[in-house]
């Protein structure tokens, strides 16, 4: 996106809207003539809504589906909100693709361990359907996803299906649950040490709130994996996504443009930090 | 300085002739004038119009102008207002959307009716922010238009300080008190008791042309050592220095020193320091809707890392604490400005110290931290 104007959004039409959770929906866009063409798999779009504003939303689709682009929302604030209501045939404005991805290119030949911590699911679903659509491209691969509840999981026939092919390991956990839930109740990084892989030769793609994210990136050091090969998909104030408003600055990185997808080694110090 | 392009020396009556000659290439001069009890930058015409005989009494959390003993046009150092304000102005106007059938969104840009500026009176630590602040806005793959337009727009007449401020310290941040590069004509006052003239050096082409269009004489070896003299006079009363220490890794490394609760016991978090600061470049954007809701106009405006709402991601601000923010700040501006643009974010003016209304300095600070640091304890 190097237009002359890289501030303004240009219009797109919703397509479909389906709700996920309680305050969570997915939302199809309609590709414009300058938002049409690929997207690398953990990058955002800035999305407008009339009055309200823009905010940061991760492609949450199909890389290899042109057709459409689709935004995972948890509506939250003014801007989150109001996607959420709207219908198809609504406009938006939207301006990206921005940020860095996945590894996907780098992890090729590795094992791959993607862990995702609630909505952080979004942002690394397009990799998954990446790693599935080239799936030979890939060793052992191993989906972790832990959510606060079992109706919090995001995408479960999807997670199903994924946990019903013999050459992707899907393991889901939740911090509580009722007794109704079979499945395994607790925090994600308490599962890394169970997993199975070889740390010398392991990509671990990792997205969800910070604290996850540190507690994760700690077991996986433990673990054996380097720094380089771990990622996390950082989360900051973003106003312009072109690195010039300041507001998602850290340390040395602007998590827009530098980011959002960047290598454990080059936040390690910064993440243990608080309010940094 | 001796070697830049062509040079002259030119009286009261040849700085009018500049100014004129500015106005006529269709320029917008901007400069010093006293307004409210400070020195500020703004439109100007006349000579009659810079603050003749003023200076300025700086110290941290206070500024006041005062009556030099002499007419010297530019015997002060930097107000409040830097050029920041016209190259990256505190509003501006980005797109406008509109509804249009009921349901479809327009989006048109605002038209950015951008002046070209003739800034007088650059100061080194200016020009150095100037610098700093095209890497910032310019120098990657989107550049800012609105700013570009009107810096590449922009004639500059820079100045060779003759007067430190109290809480200047250029020298220590090597960026002044002399201006080396970056401008289309630099002025040094030579003022004694009998004299009062300038000499004007050209650094471009632009420059060399207005210049040869100025009456003045040859400028002669006396007249360069003048100059010279001027600039070692001001260096020498620096009111204030940075310590001469690798201050990124110093701070980097003292992220939990307890000197930051200790400032933060200080510091109102009132942002003024980032408004005042020729580098500070933070935005928001800002969207308003007409009352019929058929028009809704983006803008953005400066805005800055001691907000509340800066930092805020759903659910609450990354930076709470007047702590943390003035740790975001300041090793933004002194230690990771450096990784992400080349530079420390700082220019040594002062302006800072000076319009930090309870008087925070940032080179005791970093002094205070380098005095008890603990390195190396991070992973």
């Amino acid at each position: 996106m190097n237009s002359p104007d890289a501030w303004m959004p240009e219009p797109v039409r919703v397509l479909r809207r389906k709700q996920e959770l309680e305050t969570t929906w997915t939302l199809e866009l309609e590709p414009g003539q300058a938002s049409k063409g690929a997207f690398a798999p953990g990058q955002f779009n800035m999305l407008y809504v009339f009055g309200v504003g823009e905010i940061p939303i991760s492609l949450s689709g199909d890389p290899g589906q042109t057709d459409r682009l689709v935004h995972t929302v948890r509506a939250v604030g003014p801007a989150s909100r109001q996607l959420a209501t709207l219908r198809p045939m609504a406009t938006v404005g939207l301006r990206g693709p921005f940020g860095t991805g996945w590894p996907l290119a780098a992890a090729e030949g590795s094992d791959l361990l993607i862990i995702a911590g609630g909505l952080g699911l979004a942002p690394l679903r397009p990799a998954i359907y990446h790693v599935l659509n080239n799936r030979e491209r890939y060793g052992r691969v191993v989906l972790l996803y832990g959510t606060r509840s079992p109706d919090d999981i995001l995408f479960r026939e999807q997670l199903d299906a994924w946990n019903r092919l013999p050459d992707f390991d899907v393991h889901i956990t939740v911090d509580h649950a009722g007794s109704d839930w079979i499945g395994k109740v607790g925090v994600v990084p308490a599962l890394v040490p169970t997993l199975a892989f070889d740390p010398e030769d392991t990509v671990a793609m990792v997205c969800g709130p910070e604290i996850m994210m540190r507690f994760t990136a700690s077991a996986l050091r433990d673990a054996g994996v380097d720094d380089q090969s771990i990622y996390l998909s950082m989360e900051r104030n973003m106003k312009c996504a072109l690195g010039h408003c300041g507001h998602c600055q850290f340390g040395s990185t602007f998590v827009c443009k530098d980011g959002p997808v960047l290598s454990f080694d080059r936040l390690r110090g910064l993440l243990s930090l608080k309010e940094f | 300085m001796d070697d830049h392009g062509v040079s002259s020396v030119i009286s009261l009556d040849g700085l009018q002739c500049l100014l004129d000659a500015l106005a006529r290439r269709g320029y917008q001069v901007v400069g010093p004038r006293v307004r409210d009890q400070a020195i500020v930058y703004d439109e100007l015409s006349r000579v009659e119009e810079l603050p003749a005989g003023w200076t300025d009494e700086q110290d941290g959390g206070h500024y006041r102008l005062k009556r030099r003993n002499d007419q010297a046009l530019f015997g002060y150092a930097v107000g409040p207002h830097s050029w920041k304000q016209f190259l990256h102005p505190p509003r501006v106007g980005l797109w406008q959307a509109t509804v249009v059938n009921e349901d479809r969104l327009h989006f048109e840009p605002v038209r950015d009716e951008a002046p070209r500026y003739a800034f007088i009176g650059v100061r080194a630590c200016e020009l150095a922010a100037i610098t700093i602040q095209d890497r910032v806005l310019m120098e990657d793959n989107h550049a800012d238009p609105h700013y570009r337009r009107r810096r590449e727009q922009a004639f500059l007449v820079a100045l060779n300080c003759s007067e430190a401020g109290g809480t200047c310290f250029c020298d220590s941040m090597n960026t002044g008190p002399d201006v080396k590069s970056g401008y289309d004509l630099v002025l040094t006052e030579l003022l004694d008791s009998d004299t009062h003239h300038f000499l004007i050096q050209s650094g471009s082409a632009e420059g060399a042309e207005i210049l040869s269009e100025l009456p003045g004489e040859l400028a002669t070896d006396a007249h360069f050592s003048a100059a010279r003299d001027v600039v070692e006079r001001t260096r020498r009363n620096m009111g204030r220095s940075m310590p001469k220490t690798d201050i990124p890794a110093l701070l980097m490394d003292n992220l939990e020193h307890a000197r930051w609760d200790d400032v933060a016991e200080r510091c109102l978090s009132c942002a003024n320091c980032t408004m005042v600061c020729p580098t500070c470049f933070c935005t928001t954007m800002e969207d308003t809707s007409d009352l019929e809701g058929v028009t809704a106009e983006s803008s953005r405006r400066w805005d800055s890392c001691f907000n509340a709402d800066f930092s805020y991601i759903h659910g609450g601000s990354v930076r709470n604490s007047t702590r943390s923010r003035y740790r975001q700040w300041m090793t933004h501006k002194l230690a990771t400005w450096v990784d992400q643009f080349g530079t420390s974010g700082c220019v040594g003016c002062g302006r800072c110290i000076t319009w930090c209304p309870v008087g925070i300095d940032l080179t005791e600070e970093v002094r205070a931290i380098q005095g008890d640091s603990s390195p190396g304890e991070q992973t």
